[in-house]
């Protein structure tokens, strides 16, 4: 950082010093947390710990690959949802285009009779086309994100109660798992394997691979450097030649894709598809990228945050239960940290940031 | 909509193209239906000159910056770039015939580091398509001998660029115009939300831009600023021209005068007065300041 010694100002007036001289070199913990990530990563290391003490079971490498499970499952939804975020942008509808993708795939394959790898082909399909929309009408429109996707929320949510119902005359889809193509899409989205006699799911794997490419791309890739562009200004991005739309609806595209993948895991996980679920889930996918230091505002946050923030909503849904707690008391808990977190990001960005 | 290589480096260097004029204007006028804004409005711009074009607000100002940098097109007269006749569709087009427009306002992403901002949406790249990634280090060092080049030292170039002084992200701007290959830099009021000391940064950078051979078009109703920097003024008044004159043809005190009359003018000298400190021998006389301010009108000025 001392590159500023040999400046030779270009221009005749008096040269400044070096060095501006009005900055000085912030602390290494004060850079440290300016970090989006740093504050969640010391969130989860206290709830962990916290749940390592309050509950025993959880000591057990059993009980740690259940938690992961969990969190794997929030987290692989809560990584998209966070880029969107990002950008500048809500999904509300994340929670029931998984049960969507699902269902599509599950009475697809069924009521045709074909390979289940149609039906996770067409479930991809209308997942990126989901996405597509939402991105699409946010665009064209101009409308706040949070009023298209609170329609496209409703519209799926009643789709998917009245199409299966229709299809099946049940609210739940026919068990596909003897069908061609099964077992194979089950290694894939829902098997598991062992780790030192640890039973762990692959998704808590797909997870962490999701994760690092999140981060590659949001740090490493022109794309990413659009993405914090237009979340942080999108008129001066636009001025300077970033495709503010194609950014936009290829990150409503991703958390179409996250659906799909969650979706997927589900179906074959369940081998049936219950078509009133997901409602909620939107939120809780929300407030794991918020807890993992996104701004809502967007044009700030990571990718690695919102893992820790999922790993913390695992914790605490199964520490509750470990520990032998009621679990009605586990929304109230997320509500807690929930604001706790947005609470110390407020604290640590006006700390950290000031000059 | 984004391009894949960088340009600038090239163009930056290119001799002043002696003396034919990058941009000219001959008898240019625009109309919104059956409103003149601007008409019968000559102005050239050459390299290595500072084109200053003042006008009180409503003068026309806007809106010929939007006929040259493309966002509107003209109605009437002339629009030559290198003597060929043009007509922008797109401030893109603008920007591939070199002609970048640093807005006041809608410079930068406050949030995104210093480096990232400026080669925002034309990033250098490395590596074949799957991996291709952003050249990080390659942008820092760029970055870096820019802004230094313009005479800008900043300590630390990840930090958010909204963390830097009005002036700092202007300048950032005109960096970045400069490095991205243009030849005509417009500046849409740059000094106009600055204190004095920062106008004075901005204003150094605009000579900085004019030394590498730009030619810039400084766009301001701050007649002083103006002043400083100028080698060219063409004052608007009321959509028309109201003097185009050489620096050689006109002082401080003609060109204030022309740029306000009457009662604000007296409260303008006043003003004058008062923001002394550059280009001392061409302010008015003493005694020339105090018979207007004696009329008693500067009351009722702000």
């Amino acid at each position: 950082m001392s590159m500023t010694q040999q400046a030779a100002p270009a221009v005749g007036t008096p040269p400044a010093p070096g060095r501006d001289g009005r900055t000085r070199q912030r602390s290494l913990a004060l850079r440290l947390l300016a970090r989006p990530e740093v504050g969640v990563f010391l969130g989860a290391v206290a709830v962990l710990v916290f749940f390592l003490m309050a509950a025993p079971t959880v000591r057990q490498g059993n009980s740690m690959a259940t938690v992961l499970y969990q969190s794997s499952t929030i987290g692989i939804m809560a990584l998209p949802v966070a880029l969107l975020m990002i950008g500048g942008e809500f999904d509300l509808s994340a929670g029931v285009a998984v049960i969507t993708s699902a269902l599509t795939a599950s009475m697809l394959s069924f009521q045709l009779t074909v390979n289940v790898w149609t039906g996770v082909v067409v479930a991809l399909i209308v997942s990126l086309g989901i996405g597509l929309f939402n991105g699409w009408m946010v665009v064209r429109t101009g409308l706040p994100s949070f009023l298209v996707t609170l329609g496209t929320f409703l519209i799926l949510q009643g789709v998917n109660l009245a199409v299966t119902k229709l299809v099946t005359g049940n609210v739940a889809t026919d068990d596909i798992s003897d069908m061609d193509g099964f077992d194979q899409a089950r290694k894939i989205f829902a098997s598991s394997f062992d780790i030192g006699g640890v039973d762990v799911k692959i998704t808590v794997v797909w997870w962490l691979v999701f994760a690092a490419l999140a981060t590659w791309v949001l740090l490493r890739t022109k794309y990413g450097n659009w993405i914090f562009a237009v979340g942080g200004n999108k008129e001066s991005a636009r001025a300077v030649g970033v495709p503010v739309n194609f950014t936009k609806i290829t990150l409503f595209m991703t958390v179409g894709f996250g659906a799909w993948f969650v979706g997927m895991h589900n179906l074959f996980s369940f081998n049936t598809v219950q078509s009133g679920e997901g409602v909620g889930q939107e939120l809780i996918y929300i407030a794991a990228a918020v807890i993992g230091g996104c701004l809502l505002t967007g044009g700030y946050g990571s990718a690695i945050g919102p893992v820790f923030g999922a790993f913390m909503f695992g914790m605490v849904n199964q520490g509750i239960v470990y520990a032998g707690w009621n679990p009605d008391w586990f929304k109230a808990f997320l509500g807690v940290m929930l604001l706790g977190a947005v609470l110390i990001n407020l604290y640590v960005q006006r700390t950290a940031t000031r000059r | 909509m984004t391009t894949e290589k960088t340009h600038g480096a090239v163009l930056a260097d290119t001799p002043p193209a002696g003396d034919a004029p990058l941009v000219e204007l001959r008898g240019a006028g625009k109309s919104y239906g059956n409103i003149r804004a601007l008409h019968g409005v000559d102005l050239t711009v050459h390299a290595g000159k500072v084109t200053c074009v003042l006008g009180d607000n409503g003068a026309g100002k806007s809106t010929l910056i939007k006929i040259i940098s493309g966002l509107h097109q003209h109605t009437e007269g002339e629009f030559r770039v290198d003597g060929e006749p043009v007509r922008f569709s797109s401030p893109r087009e603008a920007l591939d015939l070199g002609i970048a427009t640093v807005y006041q306002d809608l410079a930068t992403v406050p949030l995104m580091p210093v480096w990232r901002n400026f080669f925002l949406g034309s990033e250098m790249t490395k590596g074949p398509w799957p991996v291709r990634r952003l050249d990080i280090a390659r942008m820092k060092r760029t970055a870096d001998e820019e802004l230094r080049n313009m005479g800008i030292v900043l300590d630390d170039l990840e930090q958010p660029i909204g963390t830097l002084s009005g002036g700092q992200r202007q300048c950032v701007a005109i960096a970045r115009a400069v490095y991205f290959g243009a030849r005509v830099l417009i500046l849409d009021e740059p000094t106009a939300a600055l204190g004095v000391k920062q106008s004075g940064v901005v204003l150094k950078y605009i000579a900085a831009a004019r030394d590498r051979g730009l030619g810039v078009i400084f766009i301001t109703h701050n007649p002083h600023h103006a002043y400083m920097v100028g080698d060219h003024f063409s004052v608007l008044r009321l959509g028309t021209l109201e003097l185009s004159a050489d620096r050689s043809e006109v002082s401080l005190e003609e060109l204030t005068n022309h740029m306000a009359g009457g009662a604000e003018l007296a409260a303008l000298k006043h003003e004058l007065a008062q923001v002394r400190g550059v280009d001392v021998e061409e302010l008015p006389e003493e005694q020339d300041l105090t018979a207007p301010a004696a009329t008693g009108t500067e009351e009722g000025t702000p």
